[in-house]
């Protein structure tokens, strides 16, 4: 899990984790939240996805996705924390935050061992799920001698 | 000239209060929930949200359900809603090379590196009704292998390597946005696609058949359709870093399509390409036969008068929300305006008549 030893990997993380499960790993955690202060209140916008021409070309707008950003700051310590995550949910962007801040602190290699490994095992394993079924219909296809010359 | 009214409030209360009676239906039968929606009607929620020009599939799916099914209806709610959100900013452009891919096919090269991968299709199924599907049974199962690591390059890739498919210019200029500035003429590359990606999907596919057929006929074959989720980056300024901020899926198609060359190049295949959110690859093929059909000028290509052909044309009508908004409005009062016309012929005609009149009676 070489992605959740920098902060652009957790957040990515984060950014992408489906809010029921996170939130489920967290409590399982038994940590309270910790005292923090809104720096920037969770605020839902769009972003503009860009894709290239031809897959590899100039960029192009594509359309937009919901993204959802805040900012805290930890009481202890001052340690500031951010969140981009995907979609319109307000408490999993405060909860993502906390994680990017305590991340930051003593208790980063404990979170990324009992809360971000597992996480990302979930997600892996879905995504494993669904290549595994890919595979399943992967097929060969014969081009056939025809009758005419 | 428009002309306002006013009234009817209690009737306007009325019917809307009746509508929400209809969306609920039989109240003998259980109510949809907006995750039934997502999860079951999986591809209208893609639909609305590649024309709604809005990735958030909760959000299509409450919007089809407020719509009681109407899709463009639907995509209109969505519109109408991303309009009220700040934009946060721009992605990077997202590697579609790097698809985790349900679906990956292609017509052109048997043996594709990486395999030709069917993903959960309609293709190869007799369209037959499958009755079964009228009684709740048990989960079905998808059948598994395991899964190899195997990439999937580009097939045209392949062909680029031999310089017989145009390549693509390399750039990371800043594309224009339509829903920043309004659509103008000459409209780049860029920003056709744009509104192509935005477009509806009967009209698209209409104008891309209209170019199978031979109006503005470009010989397309499917070099790659792949259907499956990336990362989405961004650039965070207050943390000067670039960082993913979500994963979506996508249909990409990418056409190979003759060419016979020109003054200045060589013959060659050239490209069209269609990207759209979800899985919607009948919008994705016909997005790239119109791209493809559009770039006669900057390909040296006479002009065949063909609609397909016609940039103005294509993109003025390609969005369902304008032409809708434009067509329905004229079933809204337009009384004084007819009155207006009314007496204009009533008055043409009593002029007529006085006219036959003092013809017949010389």
């Amino acid at each position: 899990m070489m992605e959740l030893d920098t902060r652009q990997g957790w957040m990515g993380l984060l950014a992408r984790a489906p809010a029921d499960r996170l939130e489920s790993l967290w409590i399982n955690l038994g940590m309270d939240l910790p005292d923090f202060a809104w720096l920037r209140a969770p605020e839902t916008g769009g972003v503009m996805v860009r894709g290239r021409m031809g897959g590899t070309g100039a960029p192009f707008n594509l359309g937009e996705m919901t993204v959802t950003r805040c900012a805290i700051r930890l009481e202890p310590g001052n340690v500031i924390g951010h969140a981009y995550v995907q979609g319109r949910d307000k408490s999993k962007a405060r909860l993502a935050a906390v994680i990017d801040a305590l991340m930051q602190t003593s208790s980063g290699p404990d979170l990324r061992a009992r809360l971000l490994v597992p996480l990302a095992q979930e997600m892996a394993a879905r995504a494993q799920g669904r290549a595994e079924r890919a595979e399943a219909t992967k097929v060969t296809f014969f081009t056939m001698v025809r009758g005419e010359d | 000239m428009y002309v306002a009214v006013k009234g009817g409030e209690r009737a306007i209360d009325n019917a809307h209060a009746w509508l929400a009676e209809e969306r609920r239906g039989d109240q003998a039968v259980p109510e949809l929930g907006v995750a039934q929606i997502r999860a079951q009607l999986a591809l209208a929620v893609n639909r609305v949200m590649a024309e709604g020009s809005l990735y958030d599939p909760d959000l299509a799916a409450l919007a089809i359900k407020q719509a009681r099914g109407d899709l463009i209806e639907a995509i209109f709610l969505i519109r109408a809603y991303r309009t009220t959100l700040p934009r946060l900013g721009e992605s990077r452009p997202v590697d579609t090379g790097a698809m985790a891919c349900d679906r990956r096919i292609s017509a052109t090269f048997k043996d594709a590196p990486g395999g030709q991968v069917l993903g959960p299709t309609f293709d190869y199924t007799h369209r037959l009704l499958d009755f079964e599907l009228a009684a709740e049974g048990a989960a079905p199962r998808a059948r598994t292998a395991p899964a190899t690591s195997e990439p999937m390059p580009r097939i045209t890739d392949f062909l680029n390597r031999d310089g017989l498919i145009q390549p693509e210019t390399v750039s990371d200029a800043a594309p224009p946005d339509l829903t920043r500035e309004p659509l103008e003429f000459p409209a780049n590359r860029a920003l056709r696609l744009q509104a192509l990606a935005r477009g509806d999907e009967g009209f698209l596919l209409g104008m891309a058949y209209s170019t199978q057929r031979g109006y503005g006929r470009n010989h397309p074959f499917v070099g790659e359709l792949r259907v499956g989720r990336v990362k989405v980056e961004m650039d965070i300024p207050e943390l000067g870093l670039a960082c993913e901020i979500g994963e979506i899926e996508l249909t990409e198609c990418e056409t190979v399509n003759q060419f016979n060359g020109s003054k200045t190049e060589p013959p060659q295949f050239t490209r069209g390409y269609g990207l759209s959110f979800g899985h919607t690859e009948r919008k994705a093929i016909s997005m790239a036969l119109v791209d493809r059909a559009l770039r006669w000028e900057e390909l040296g290509e006479e002009d065949t008068g063909a609609a397909a052909q016609d940039a103005e044309f294509v993109l003025y009508h390609a969005d369902n929300i304008q032409a809708s908004g434009f067509l329905e409005h004229i079933k809204l009062p337009h009384y004084v305006d007819f009155q207006s016309e009314l007496e204009l012929v009533r008055r043409i005609r009593a002029e007529a008549e006085a006219h036959a009149d003092t013809e017949a009676a010389r």
